[in-house]
């Protein structure tokens, strides 16, 4: 059997035996640095948008809500069942469908279009990130298919980085099937090394802090 | 070298189109990566190349053990890895899945290790369809090519021969704009995505305590790969591994800013098995295939074991200055540059290209910039010796064994040396007004080699030793 | 009482580039050195070494044990041979003990003739004087096994007259590296030319460098392109007065 061969060979290149213990691994390097909440939603802000992202801090729910809604502009958009969304009246939007949990509708949803739109389990100041675990809130297909993404952020999940994500959830696989960092549009420039957006996944996307 | 390797490098020295293309896309990566790792944009960028040398030395000297937590973790998500000893074992396992399963289609993501495997070649003539799906693969694909690089794989191309592509291979009319290329290729990409029965990835990280494959990427195909067939496996060489998800804060950052100079990729997929329960969408079975195919021998050598540090980066093909000039296509195998001149001939021998590891200068500049701190420059001089000693016993090369036998048996004694010296200032060519000599009476070998580049320093009057002598 | 410090001139600059020799031995004199040459040496081993002959190497290495075992400083022009003792004489040593705690015992005494002036002798300013306007590479040994890169611009920095322009890719390879430009001659020549190219970009009428090596290729290509830049050893330049 392949699992036992390779295994074998494996503990043989090393001088090890089945079950021999190991020593520690070296501890892991997490660094975290002070941060306050405006610090963090001024770094963030400013990431995305060198990103060539935009940002849009919301007064109010209402405000996110109408934010989005001047993307949207009456044209196809899926929302995710994120809390925030119903909160700030995106999900009451005309031309948004929500509250899908048929993995056939989703999809067919997503593929046709112009906005995807989803709330954010985390975000990253330093480096403009937005982190989503698929769940029953959030699907995957939904900030990648269609063409424009909007995520709508609450603030208090905003952390400095990954450093302090990994402290905040050391085993992301305990949760979810699949956690995503999304850091800015999607891009390329395999051709000639000139950049070009929007290749696969979205290629405009607006961030809301809320 | 072989003729096939000197033939190579001789054509792309002779393109100038190609020379320049290599060398600015090149010199625009180191650019990328020098901006990302100033101590303003990093200021602890030798700790984390330290730390995760020491993380790799630690995981691989243990891999064993960290081969069957990162097994039973991808179980116990629901998930399957299957260990595959080499290629054809590879092509077995999807070819059996896609069978039982009756896929027709399958979409790819951006792989080394699937290059690694021809796993596409292997699954033609099988009635199954495997589309590359990263933008750069995919004209690769259509063009019938190897990738000229480990994280641009078109380097080598221009617009206009894409152009020529699409329109050969897509039936499009012709559209040299890049960006118009790149929605052309979005329109028939994104019918696949949503067709394919099964997607296939590489794996970037495999991450041992959670069971997970860990993807980074700009474009998002990996994501859509990933996500949008029922299917999902993953084909990664088993020295993907890392103990814990949290050294990920480490190996990320490493990653993005050696290959390209990103503190973060686009997209960064940490996916551990098929969709969870109240999970919406994603895939409903999934593999991680665990690939040999080799890597065992590497382990054995505990010197050139640090080989398998590697995280696929880049960044020391870019700063090489014998990748910029002689490119990708050059090298015998899949992996380019300095590590592909040390994983050539330990995965294929090191009489599959005896001249490969002595294409280098020795620089050093590839160990500068390695994220992970493998010796490359210490491996090349490790399979020199290698090399040699099979063309001993071989009976190989006697010239250049005998010449170094009577060179070592001149420099062991000094008057030998010294009058050595004398003769050879007495022959040699000393032109008029103490210029360089341009052409030799004997014009073969070493000689010939050097003055076809370069002058020759004449020779002194006297030599350091016989002045000393007369102070 | 002056200090002892034996020079090991390298095989190439005894051979082809003497008055880099005497340059250094100048330079050591006039900071009240005594310089002693110990006549038997020939060479470090390194071209065999680099060839994948380490049998060969060894022989050679052995005699340089031999030539240099009590010497209190070795001072070399060279920085590719500097590592050569420094460094990968423990690993041709690796399975002779006694020749690798000689070679470990030596390695701290091999000094790289710019190290020496800085670290041993602790001087920057040795009295130079050269009106002319050059430019520096960084020999790849020197530079990434060594770390040698500020001090011999800092070096050059006090020498009455000189004008040190930077060419952009200082550290990049001339494409020496032994028998690699022979072996892969083309290459070679290709990245001497690049070098050469960056060279001329400065404007400057000398390049200078820590290697004889290094300076031989590249003067190699300066010759064949007919440029009018000549090469110095920072050893000459520091001996000029």
């Amino acid at each position: 059997m392949s699992r036992d061969h390779v295994l074998h060979k494996v503990r043989t290149a090393l001088s090890r035996s089945v079950g021999q213990s190991i020593e520690e691994p070296p501890p892991s390097r997490l660094s975290i640095p002070e941060m306050d909440i405006e610090l963090r939603i001024a770094t963030f802000c400013a990431r995305i948008e060198a990103l060539a992202g935009k940002t849009h801090r919301a007064a109010s729910a209402e405000d996110a809500g109408a934010y989005v809604a001047g993307v949207v502009a009456g044209r196809s958009a899926v929302a995710s069942n994120a809390a925030v969304l119903r909160d700030c009246g995106i999900t009451a939007l005309p031309g948004v469908e929500t509250g899908i949990t048929d993995p056939d509708q989703l999809r067919a949803l997503c593929a046709t279009a112009a906005c995807g739109i989803s709330g954010a389990d985390y975000a990253l100041a330093d480096t403009g990130t937005l982190v989503l675990l698929s769940s029953r809130q959030e699907a995957r297909l939904i900030s990648l298919l269609p063409p424009v993404y909007i995520a709508v952020v609450e603030r208090q999940r905003l952390l400095t980085g990954l450093d302090e994500l990994l402290s905040v959830l050391p085993r992301p696989a305990e949760q979810t099937s699949s956690m995503v960092l999304i850091t800015g549009p999607s891009r390329t420039a395999d051709i000639e090394q000139i950049l070009v957006r929007g290749v696969h996944g979205p290629g405009e996307i607006h961030v809301v802090v809320v | 070298m072989s003729a096939a390797f000197d033939e190579k490098i001789h054509a792309t020295l002779a393109d100038p189109k190609l020379q320049l293309a290599v060398y600015t896309a090149t010199g625009r990566l180191i650019e990328k990566r020098r901006k990302a790792i100033t101590p303003d944009a990093c200021p602890d960028y030798q700790e984390l190349r330290s730390h995760a040398n020491d993380v790799k030395r630690h995981t691989i000297e243990h891999l064993d053990y960290y081969l069957e937590k990162f097994e039973r973790n991808v179980k116990a998500h629901g998930g399957q890895a299957i260990y595959c000893r080499d290629a054809p074992e590879v092509a077995d396992f999807v070819l059996s899945l896609a069978k039982e399963r009756r896929a027709r289609l399958i979409v790819k993501s951006k792989s080394m290790t699937t290059e690694e495997v021809d796993l596409n070649e292997r699954l033609e003539h099988h009635d199954l369809e495997s589309v590359e799906t990263d933008l750069g693969e995919y004209i690769i694909q259509l063009a019938h090519e190897r990738p000229y690089h480990i994280v641009a794989p078109v380097l080598h191309k221009t617009r206009e021969q894409v152009a020529d592509l699409f329109t050969e291979r897509l039936g499009v009319p012709r559209e040299t704009v890049i960006e118009k290329q790149t929605m052309i290729a979005r329109a028939v990409l994104r019918e696949k995505f949503l067709a394919a029965d099964i997607g296939i990835s590489g794996a970037n990280f495999l991450v041992a305590d959670s069971g997970a494959v860990v993807l980074v990427e700009n474009e998002g195909n990996a994501r859509l790969t990933t996500s949008a067939p029922k299917i999902h496996i993953a084909i990664a060489g088993i020295e993907k591994l890392i103990p814990r998800a949290q050294d990920l804060a480490v190996f990320l950052k490493l990653l993005g800013r050696s290959a390209t100079g990103q503190p973060l990729t686009v997209y960064t997929s940490f996916l551990s098995g098929p969709r969870r329960e109240d999970e919406i969408d994603g895939p409903e079975e999934f593999y991680v295939v665990l690939l040999d195919n080799g890597r065992t021998k590497v382990l054995a050598d505990r010197e050139k074991r640090q080989s398998l540090y590697c995280i696929r980066c880049g960044a020391c093909l870019n700063h090489c200055p014998v990748y910029r000039k002689i490119g990708g296509h050059s090298y015998p195998w899949i992996y380019s540059g300095p590590i592909g001149a040390i994983l050539t001939p330990q995965f294929l021998g090191v009489t599959h290209e005896p001249g490969l590891p002595f294409a280098s200068s020795l620089c050093g500049a590839c160990a500068e910039v390695c994220p992970v701190k493998i010796d490359i420059p210490r491996i090349l001089l490790e399979l020199r010796s290698e090399v040699k000693k099979s063309e001993e016993r071989e009976g190989t090369s006697r010239l250049e064994r005998l010449a170094f036998r009577v060179w070592a048996w001149v420099m062991r004694h000094p008057r030998l040396y010294e009058m050595a010296g004398v003769v050879a200032a007495a022959v040699a060519p000393s032109p008029d007004g103490g210029g360089w000599v341009r052409k030799a009476p004997v014009n073969v070998g070493p000689l010939r080699a050097w003055l076809s580049q370069r002058d020759l320093p004449p020779s002194p009057p006297k030599s350091f030793r016989q002045m000393w002598r007369q102070r | 009482m002056a200090a002892r410090v034996s020079l090991f001139v390298t095989c190439i600059v005894d051979q082809l580039f003497p008055k880099v020799g005497m340059a250094v031995v100048d330079v050591l004199e006039r900071l009240g050195f005594s310089v002693d040459f110990p006549e038997r040496q020939t060479c470090c081993g390194q071209p065999a070494f680099n060839s994948g002959y380490r049998e060969e190497a060894r022989q050679v290495a052995r005699h340089f044990l031999d030539v240099f075992n009590d010497a209190d400083y070795i001072v070399v022009p060279s920085g590719s041979c500097t590592s050569m003792i420094a460094h990968h004489f423990a690993d041709i040593f690796d399975k002779e003990p006694e020749r690798l705690d000689q070679a470990r015992a030596l390695a701290p005494k091999v000094y790289e003739f710019s190290r020496f002036l800085l670290e041993v002798a602790k001087v920057e300013d040795v009295g130079a004087r050269l009106e002319e306007v050059v430019t520096y590479h960084d020999s790849c040994h020197a530079l990434r096994e060594l770390q040698v890169k500020d001090g011999p611009r800092r070096l050059l920095g006090h020498v009455r007259g000189l004008e040190l322009r930077e060419m952009d890719a200082a550290e990049e390879c001339c494409g020496f590296g032994g028998t690699f430009s022979v072996k892969f001659a083309e290459v070679s020549g290709g990245m001497a030319r690049d070098k050469i190219a960056s060279i001329v970009r400065t404007g400057a009428s000398a390049v200078v460098s820590a290697d004889s090596s290094c300076l031989m290729q590249i003067q190699g290509a300066l010759s064949r392109a007919n440029l009018p830049v000549r090469t110095l050893h920072l050893a000459e330049v520091l001996a000029s007065r």
